[in-house]
């Protein structure tokens, strides 16, 4: 296990492929996303917040944040292969890297939790 | 040993400065750029995300440090990294799919992405941050 995470081989068109998924997910998102800001656009604070409150926009925020912290993930570890040589290094960054991620979705979850 | 001279003279072409990037090379050079900028501030986006929603006193909040100049420069350069990421992530995804790859149509294509980009940058900043 410890020995893909420094090689990076034989299971890259997962992650290939993941990448690809989650862009298409978060690049449908956008368009929901201004579009349905626009629509409450000067509203203020509680047109604002009514739009995210509905359990369809809290739902595909979600999804949008778990695409977007797994896209993140592959993203920041191919640019990490590219230029960390050092393997320890680059191991301590990528576990970083994965921890501040889940925080993130932790973070989004409350945010659209309290709601 | 006459051929020291000449390998010494052969170009390598590492120095960045000289390297001619192709338009397109550019452009995918800063899809790396424009990811990695939008990684390292997710943590303010969260933030602010979070204050527009939390109470209307949070709400003012948000508003008033988003009206900072400084915080209005950092989302202006967050506000183009996602736009020009967008844009050149679509060009990628149509690439992968082999739509668009000859010269001519993939050059064509990177010019696309800033020409849309870089205006909606300046549209959407004019109408949210300024
Ligand atoms: C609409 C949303 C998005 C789309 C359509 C999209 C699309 C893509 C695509 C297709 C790639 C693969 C490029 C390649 O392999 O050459 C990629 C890479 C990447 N993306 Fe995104 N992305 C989006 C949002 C984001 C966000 C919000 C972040 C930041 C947190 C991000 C960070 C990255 C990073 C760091 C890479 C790696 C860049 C590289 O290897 O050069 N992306 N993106």
């Amino acid at each position: 296990m410890v020995k893909r995470i420094l090689v990076g081989a034989h299971y890259g068109f997962r992650d290939w492929l993941a990448q690809r998924i989650t862009a298409v997910v978060m690049a449908l998102y956008t368009v929901l996303f201004a579009v349905a800001a626009a629509s409450v656009a000067g509203s203020g604070f509680e047109g604002w917040r009514a739009l995210f409150a509905s359990g369809f926009m809290r739902f595909a925020t979600f999804v949008f944040f778990v695409a977007l912290a797994w896209h993140a993930w592959i993203g920041v570890r191919d640019i990490f292969m590219d230029y960390i040589k050092p393997t320890g290094l680059r191991l301590a960054l990528h576990v970083l890297v994965i921890l501040v991620l889940v925080g993130y979705l932790g973070w989004a979850a409350l945010i659209l939790g309290r709601l | 040993m006459p051929e020291v001279g000449i390998a010494r003279t052969r170009p390598k072409y590492l120095n960045l400065v000289q390297i001619r990037l192709p338009l397109a090379g550019f452009v995918s050079i800063l899809h790396r750029v424009s990811g990695a900028f939008l990684f390292l501030f997710l943590p303010l986006l969260l933030w602010l995300f979070g204050a527009s929603l939390g109470s209307a006193e949070s709400f003012e909040q948000f508003r008033q440090v988003g009206g900072h100049p400084l915080a209005k420069l950092v989302l202006l350069g967050l506000l183009w990294s996602y736009l020009h990421h967008f844009c050149c992530g679509i060009r990628c995804l149509l690439l992968d799919m082999h739509i668009g790859v000859s010269r001519e149509a993939s050059r064509r294509s990177a010019v696309a992405v800033l020409a849309v980009s870089i205006p909606l940058t300046l549209i959407l900043a004019g109408a949210l941050l300024w």
